[in-house]
């Protein structure tokens, strides 16, 4: 038995994986999966190592799918996925998490749902609809989405979600209650006055930092920000990055001090990487000073941007960092983020990039 | 997904042949491209086929309830809605949209 990991990749046209060993040098892809649908979010579930992706397809609609296997083969299921009669269908699931043996999913327009018995059959968690705040959320430029899930990672009551453009929201009592927490969040596109609400900032991504966590990193579409206090407050860590935009956000998987973002140039200039030079930008202090890693990355005529999904590290020591773009090609590195090599290109649009660790 | 009362075919329940997009087909392990049944409504052929495939329904159907908006059920060259009646010995044809990019 060695350690593999594998690279779970959504795309605009289905699922693919890419796997290597523990050196991280050479890479096989597989895929497409999931019948070319649309997949927003591909994850694995280090608990049973079975691989969730979610999505939904214009003519089908909304589902998850899961492979036991390894992405040998995939089944579907959105059994119990829906609202009520008369209320807005759902259209597609854009994020899933496994955490100690529940399985939780958002979807569009945007709700939380429960699967626990791993992806067969789905039980909305009614209490985030309910929030007074519900009538008034208002949707981003992907639609009302519910794209962001952040379990807690030693207490199965305590999750913390983002919605696009509704803002942060934490349950400690397993979805039956919600209070946002956006406090020190900007919402840049609202009247003068009134860019700090209690609700309504556009999250773009949010994540949890390692072994500390009530740190949480978030990349917004007005600024990027950390919280000591699980999201009660958030501070500005925008200082020393080349734009306030942009989508994705990586916590490194053994320092809570250490994160990755990439910059895009602006929300109205295209939403490219800055001067058309590829960056993935490191702090190794929480977000105080930050490092521009461009080693491997093209550095003239890169008009691609990074999707709020699609950034992640792996669990290797030194760790690696993966992120996927918006023309295909997944660029990674295995000395946490000091170099990056393109293990793929040519792929679809990519949505979302993950990663796990098997044995095998 | 299978329920005999929620499933159960009433007494005026005729024979139809449905014909699904191989797309679909291709989601569903055994299922077929063209199926006999008995059926009086649409509602109820998607129930039918539900019931030989679970999961089906989802596929085809949203929560509204209603076809989903890219899926077209046509007999006789009209498009059918759930509540629409089925003839006696009809060709229904559940056909995928032009969609997608």
């Amino acid at each position: 038995m060695a350690k593999h990991v594998l690279i779970l990749i959504g795309t605009r046209k289905g699922a693919f994986i890419l796997e290597t060993d523990s050196k991280r040098k050479s890479w096989g892809l597989k895929g497409p999966f999931c019948a070319t649908w649309p997949m927003n979010h591909v994850v694995g579930d280090p608990a049973t190592g079975a691989i969730y992706g979610g999505g939904g397809n214009e003519w089908f609609g909304p589902a998850v799918w899961k492979s036991t296997d390894l992405g040998e083969s995939w089944t579907h299921s959105s059994e119990g996925l829906a609202y009520g009669s008369g209320a807005e269908p759902i259209t597609a699931v854009w994020s899933v998490a496994p955490k100690n043996g529940s399985l939780y999913a958002g979807v569009q327009p945007a709700g939380l749902f429960r699967s626990d018995d791993r992806g067969e059959t789905w039980q909305h968690v009614e209490g985030l609809q309910q929030h007074p705040s519900r009538p008034k959320w208002s949707p981003g430029g992907a639609g009302l989405i519910l794209h962001s899930l952040v379990p807690h990672p030693n207490d199965e009551n305590q999750l913390w979600i983002g919605i696009s453009a509704a803002g942060v929201f934490y349950t400690s009592d397993r979805g039956r209650t919600w209070e946002p927490r956006n406090k020190g969040t900007r919402a840049d596109f609202l009247p003068e006055g009134e860019n700090y609400p209690e609700f309504g900032q556009c999250v773009h991504n949010l994540v949890v930092a390692a072994g500390k966590p009530d740190r949480l990193y978030q990349q917004n579409h007005c600024g990027m920000y950390r919280s000591d206090d699980g999201g009660k407050s958030w501070q500005s860590i925008e200082k020393g990055l080349p734009s306030s935009f942009g989508f994705p956000v990586a916590a490194h998987s053994s320092d809570p001090d250490t994160a990755f973002m990439i910059p895009l140039n602006g929300d109205t200039a295209g939403r490219y990487v800055p001067d058309a030079k590829a960056a993935v930008w490191r702090t190794r202090d929480a977000g105080e000073t930050w490092q521009a890693l461009r080693e491997g990355l093209p550095q003239q005529n890169a008009y691609f941007g990074v999707l709020r999904q699609a950034m992640a590290t792996d669990r290797l020591e030194p760790v690696g960092v993966y992120f996927g773009t918006s023309s295909g090609t997944l660029f990674a590195s295995a000395d946490e983020g000091d170099s990056f090599a393109p293990i793929a290109e040519h792929l679809p649009v990519i949505t979302s990039v993950e990663t796990i660790v098997v044995e095998r | 997904m299978s329920n005999d009362t929620r499933h159960a075919r009433p007494a005026q329940a005729v024979a139809i042949t449905v014909t699904l997009p191989g797309v679909l087909v291709d989601l569903f392990p055994g299922s077929t491209r063209s199926v006999e049944m008995s059926a009086s409504t649409v509602d109820e052929m998607i129930d039918e086929l539900d019931r030989r495939w679970p999961g089906m329904r989802d596929r085809l159907c949203d929560s509204t309830p209603a076809i989903r908006k890219h899926i077209n059920v046509f007999m006789d060259g009209e498009r059918a809605k759930l509540d629409t009646p089925i003839e006696p010995g009809t060709k229904v044809f559940v056909i995928t949209a032009i969609s997608g990019g």
